[in-house]
């Protein structure tokens, strides 16, 4: 990256960073600020409403069912190309405020070859090598790069139809196709990862923050980074606790049991 | 579309003789037959298919040829393409009419992503219903001739429509009625067909075109408006292909690769809302009680103490 993009993309964010605000209460962390979050909202809006038209133009058997949605047929291909080019633009400056912490590195393939025990919830805690990004979330948004690119480069060789080949049309056609239903496949995993998979996720895109148990929990690595403890032994100590209030409470039931029996 | 025999007289009451008509068979596709070896390139069918469908009269584009214009218009949809070619070192001027060929296997319709934009008639005609069309532009990509035409203003795609409108009265299109040369025939496909061969045979064993021959291309399963011309093996002279084809993107991409796409992103939704049901959630660590209604046990002891 340019010094030129980092300056653009410090100075973005500290601009949004003052105009809205991100309260951390004790025992959270700031996962999201309102620049990254304005943006993941701006983006994943404009996607839906592109994958919500392009998909009425997709398939006949969806046509009569979501093109009423953006006021009929003419409208939906009117808009979509719109739709289309907001997204790209806005996950531009996604991809700039996130280029760094989603380079691949060698924890993110260890990390993909643990995908099955991820997935399965064999491990309930993730490995420390788990930093900001884990290897799926950088697997998810190097696939959306890919597909912005081919969206963009297909979609505005079909946007101006009268200056394209007809074979480069056709051909444009089923890139744009294949590219859309790679990412509605990561589009449907990264919706339950935020919210039924993993609860505690989603209130790091509203709130911006996240609770430090999610933090040692699937992200051990950030964890440390930003707090400068150890992710094991704060768990571990955070189990303790949890057990010796338990001990507690039950102590403290006995206690009462024996003095109502006096 | 209704039997066309369903009113065809069976029997009549008191009439001596026969039923008139009885037998008859009726065919119901219909076809436009070209000679383009007797087309002397007067536009009469240009000028026909501009007054019949009013369109205004347009500007046209001055090429250093006789041709009105490069290409068919959205409001120009008949044009007589004019190529110089040579034959025995002398110029051989070929004049085609360029139109919609009606294929039997429309592109235009095999690519057209809008419910009721493009139709086609059980007689053969392809039609557009404007009123349907989103402007996509995707039947352009489909055809194999060149036909369909984008209007800027309208947003809408529009091409000859074989004068269905006149076909539908039981009329020839307006460009066979202003022929004067009769090199434009209008029939049943059978007919057409038939009289073309006979054509192209004359052509071979009497005027010295060995390769003349009848254009009807079976790889979009033939059209409704053939040719005959002086060389069938290179029909590239006449700017026709010699194998029209829909793009794979139209046909095997759009029923079959399409649907399955689709079906796996069903599929998708459904594993992950399984894995919610039976793998399930991945929770803080270490798990707090879902629900813990027992009182505070610091809270609980400060409150006992009298």
């Amino acid at each position: 990256m340019s010094t030129s993009i980092d300056r653009f993309d410090e100075r973005a964010r500290r601009e949004v960073d003052r105009i809205g605000q991100t309260v951390v209460h004790r025992g959270e962390l700031l996962r999201h600020p309102v620049y990254t979050r304005v943006l993941h909202w701006l983006v994943a809006i404009s996607f839906i409403l592109a994958l919500l038209s392009g998909f009425a133009i997709y398939a006949p058997w969806l046509y009569r069912f979501l093109t009423p949605m953006f006021g009929g047929g003419p409208t939906t291909r009117l808009l979509h190309p719109w739709f289309g080019l907001f997204f790209t633009i806005f996950f531009f400056f996604q991809f700039l405020n996130w280029f760094t912490p989603m380079v691949w590195n060698k924890d993110d393939t260890r990390w993909m070859k643990r995908i099955k025990q991820y997935s399965t919830n064999e491990e309930k805690v993730e490995p420390e090598d788990v930093g900001f990004f884990n290897g799926g979330q950088k697997l998810y948004f190097w696939t959306i790069v890919i597909s912005a690119v081919l969206f963009l480069i297909t979609g505005i060789l079909m946007w101006f139809d009268n200056l394209t080949p007809r074979w480069v049309v056709a051909a444009s056609y089923v890139i744009h196709d294949i590219a859309a239903l790679i990412m509605l496949a990561g589009f449907i995993i990264h919706i339950y990862e935020g919210t039924a998979a993993q609860p505690g996720t989603f209130r790091s895109m509203t709130n911006g923050t996240v609770t430090e148990r999610w933090a040692w929990t699937h992200h051990p690595g950030w964890f440390r980074a930003v707090t400068g403890r150890d992710p094991r032994a704060s768990y571990e100590r955070e189990r303790r606790r949890m057990a010796d209030r338990e001990r507690a409470m039950d102590q403290w039931e006995r206690d009462r049991d024996t003095r109502d029996q006096v | 579309m209704s039997n066309p025999r369903t009113f065809q007289i069976q029997e009549i009451s008191a009439h001596p003789g026969p039923v008139p008509g009885r037998g008859t068979q009726r065919a119901i596709q219909v076809c436009k037959y070209i000679d383009v070896t007797t087309c002397i390139g007067c536009k009469a069918c240009e000028v026909a298919c501009v007054e019949w469908n009013d369109h205004p009269f347009r500007e046209t584009t001055f090429d250093d040829t006789y041709q009105t214009m490069p290409s068919t218009e959205w409001n120009y949809w008949n044009l007589i393409k004019f190529a110089e070619d040579e034959r025995d070192g002398n110029l051989m001027w070929l004049m085609r009419k360029d139109q919609c060929m009606h294929c039997e296997d429309p592109g235009c319709l095999r690519a057209c992503p809008a419910d009721g934009a493009i139709i086609k008639y059980e007689n053969g005609i392809v039609d557009f219903q404007q009123e349907n069309c989103i402007g996509c532009g995707y039947c352009i990509s489909g055809c194999p001739f060149d036909i369909p035409k984008f209007n800027e203003n309208t947003k809408k795609v529009y091409k000859c429509t074989l004068c269905s409108d006149r076909v539908g009265q039981g009329l020839e299109p307006a460009c066979i009625k202003a022929c004067p040369t009769g090199c434009l025939h209008f029939g049943t496909k059978e007919d057409m067909v038939q009289i073309a061969g006979l054509r192209a045979k004359q052509l071979q064993e009497h005027s010295g075109f060995a390769a003349a021959g009848v254009y009807d291309p079976p790889s979009i399963g033939g059209t409704h408006v053939i040719y005959v011309l002086h060389d069938i093996n290179s029909p590239e002279r006449y700017g026709l292909p010699k194998t029209p084809v829909i793009p794979p993107s139209y046909t095997y991409w759009k029923w079959i690769a399409k649907p399955a796409g689709l079906l796996l992103a069903g599929l998708g939704v459904l594993a992950v809302f399984f894995h919610r049901i039976t793998i399930g959630p991945k929770l803080e660590q270490p798990e707090a009680p879902l629900v813990d209604t027992r009182p505070d046990p610091v809270e609980a002891k400060r409150k006992e103490q009298p």
